[in-house]
């Protein structure tokens, strides 16, 4: 019953662009790519139960490198690839070290990674453009309904291999150690190397969207792919969708743009209806909105 | 003469650092609960200040003292609305009620921040400071309303200070740091206890808030970084030791008036967020911390 309603979503959103204005398209794309940070995100808080406040750090890294190979006339799809491989690097050196720590600590780190890549972006303005941005020349496609089947395919793929995982050995190894590092050591499994992969593949997919998406903006700056504001709204998706569900946090993304995008009419105050919001669902339905639901299914 | 300058701005900056910060690191301490809203509550406290002051025209001293009862009645807001209702709720298990009030308080401080900006603008505003003037010392010229934030922050943590340490209700705060099930067990009420804490938060902050703004201003978009910097502080200090708060914010205040004056304002943040993360990985209690 879940699978059905989930495939005809699909459905419906892989024949959207013969339906609807290239508006909407735009706004659908960039949810799009928005879920796949925030599913990356959910795989290492949901499972692993460490807690990433800078997800904008790999997402910025893997943006970065892309636009900076791309404006040094490397081609499209190698500098998407290029941008994952930096992600992943940047999120093994932050990781290595940081999962010695526990708790607030490990998230204090990766907060405070996002400053750093922030003051450095700004500091070395000559190359990365600064507060401005980072110009790219190269678009991954001009239709817009080619860009939307790629950021849909980005998040249908990505979805599909996180879900995989998190529903294999390894995602059941991840729970454990999120929940009892001690007693799924005492088990024998090497809790480290089980969390270090998954900063790892939360890096490699957050670095890929995020090059992709700023193929699709046609600029990389930093209050777009690396101000602690994104990172903020990529949790609030994860909660609010559901965490420890993959699925959730993707519907939950494509619904905080949309919302936003909605009550774009009312000013200011949208951002101030979204987050009453997501702070009332977190407070009266704390599985988010898909985690109720199949939990209500499931008693 | 430079060395002097860094000497007396930077004691100024670093006390209303320590005096934001130590709310933030008792409230940690008490009732385990990091407050992401804390650059909310300050910058609501200096607006209330800065428009009872100005444009409802009741004056600089019955302004600031407005905005902390206003500050500090939004800290009990955010106990009452978004904090209790968290850490009451059987349907967030026991471990996650962490993340789950770091978010709700994330969110808190964004519609703050939000309505902040709706309702007066993001313009920034200066509250008039309570005392006018410059004082020369050693040939540093300093505007007395430094000193004078200085001498209150001294002050609002020397009181807190004797609270905590020579009367009852604060020993009892202390006790509920120490062991929260031993304090329940003697008869008291846990809840009154985080009430009270919540309160001398909100006054702490409110009035870091208030003293901010008269020297550097405040609008809505400082919401964010003065949560970050105090959060910052308690965890370079060590989180729970308010004594460890109180030395990061010196540190931190003085490296980064050093680095404003000695390399360039621009890198200012630079060393003190270095320094954050060799801590963390080196010492991840902190300075003064205990684990």
């Amino acid at each position: 019953m879940r699978r059905l309603v989930l495939f005809l979503l699909l459905l419906v959103a892989a024949f959207l662009p013969f339906g609807v204005s290239a508006y909407v398209l735009g706004v659908l794309t960039l949810a799009y790519y928005f879920g796949v940070f925030a599913m990356s995100w959910d795989l290492l808080f949901g499972f692993a139960g460490e807690v990433n406040f800078g997800p904008t750090f790999l997402i910025g890294l893997g943006a970065y490198a892309a636009g900076l190979l791309d404006n040094h006339g490397w081609p499209v799809w190698f500098d998407v690839i290029a941008g994952a491989l930096a992600a992943l690097l940047g999120g093994l050196v932050l990781a290595i070290p940081a999962l010695r720590l526990r708790g607030p600590y490990f998230g204090l780190v990766t907060l405070v990674a996002v400053l750093v890549l922030q003051q450095v972006i700004v500091i070395f303005a000559g190359v990365t453009g600064g507060e401005i941005g980072l110009t790219i020349n190269d678009v991954l496609s001009l239709d817009p309904k080619i860009n939307y089947w790629l950021a849909f395919a980005a998040m249908t793929v990505s979805g599909a291999l996180l879900y995989g995982l998190s529903r294999s050995p390894v995602g059941l190894i991840l729970q454990a150690s999120g929940q009892d590092p001690i007693e799924a050591q005492a088990l024998g499994f090497n809790v480290a190397k089980h969390k270090i992969a998954a900063f790892a593949v939360s890096a490699l997919f957050s670095g890929f969207a995020g090059a992709m998406m700023v193929f699709y903006l046609g600029t990389a700056s930093v209050n777009t792919v690396v101000d602690i504001a994104v990172g903020v709204q990529i949790i609030i998706a994860a909660v609010l969708g559901g965490r420890r569900t993959i699925v959730g946090p993707a519907i939950g993304a494509v619904f905080l743009i949309v919302a936003a995008e909605i009550l774009r009419p009312l000013g200011q105050l949208s951002t101030f209806v979204v987050s009453a919001v997501a702070l009332a669902v977190i407070l009266f339905f704390p599985d988010g909105l898909v985690g109720h639901l199949m939990h209500r299914r499931g008693a | 003469m430079v060395g002097l300058q860094i000497l007396v701005d930077g004691f100024a900056i670093s006390t209303l650092y320590a005096l934001g910060a130590i709310g933030f690191s008792l409230i940690f301490g008490v009732s385990g609960v990091l407050n992401l809203s804390h650059g909310g509550i300050m910058v609501i406290a200096a607006i209330a200040a800065w428009y009872l002051a100005g444009p409802l025209g009741l004056g600089q001293y019955a302004g600031s003292a407005g905005g902390v009862v206003i500050g500090a009645l939004f800290a009990l807001l955010t106990y009452a609305l978004v904090v209790r209702p968290i850490q009451r709720s059987r349907a967030i298990p026991r471990d996650e009620t962490e993340i789950f009030v770091l978010t709700g308080t994330l969110l808190w401080g964004i519609m703050l921040q939000e309505a902040i900006a709706y309702f007066f603008t993001d313009s920034p505003v200066t509250v008039r400071p309570l005392i006018g003037g410059v004082v020369d010392i050693l040939g540093v010229r300093t505007p007395a309303n430094e000193i004078f934030t200085a001498i209150t922050c001294w002050v609002a943590m020397g009181l807190l200070w004797l609270f905590v340490n020579r009367t009852r209700a604060g020993k009892t705060l202390m006790a509920a740091a120490i062991n929260p099930r031993g304090l329940t067990l003697l008869g008291y009420e846990l809840g009154r206890v985080y009430l009270l804490v919540w309160t001398i938060y909100g006054v702490l902050a409110a009035i870091a808030g208030v003293l901010l703004a008269t020297f550097l201003g405040t609008s809505s978009a400082n919401v964010g970084v003065l949560t970050a910097s105090a959060f910052s502080i308690v965890v370079l200090g060590g989180l729970g030791s308010i004594s460890g708060s109180l030395l990061a914010a010196y540190v931190i205040g003085y490296l980064e008036t050093a680095t404003a004056y000695l390399v360039t304002p621009v890198l200012r943040t630079i060393p003190s967020l270095l320094l954050l993360v060799l801590v963390v990985y080196l010492r991840p209690q902190g300075l003064l911390g205990r684990r």
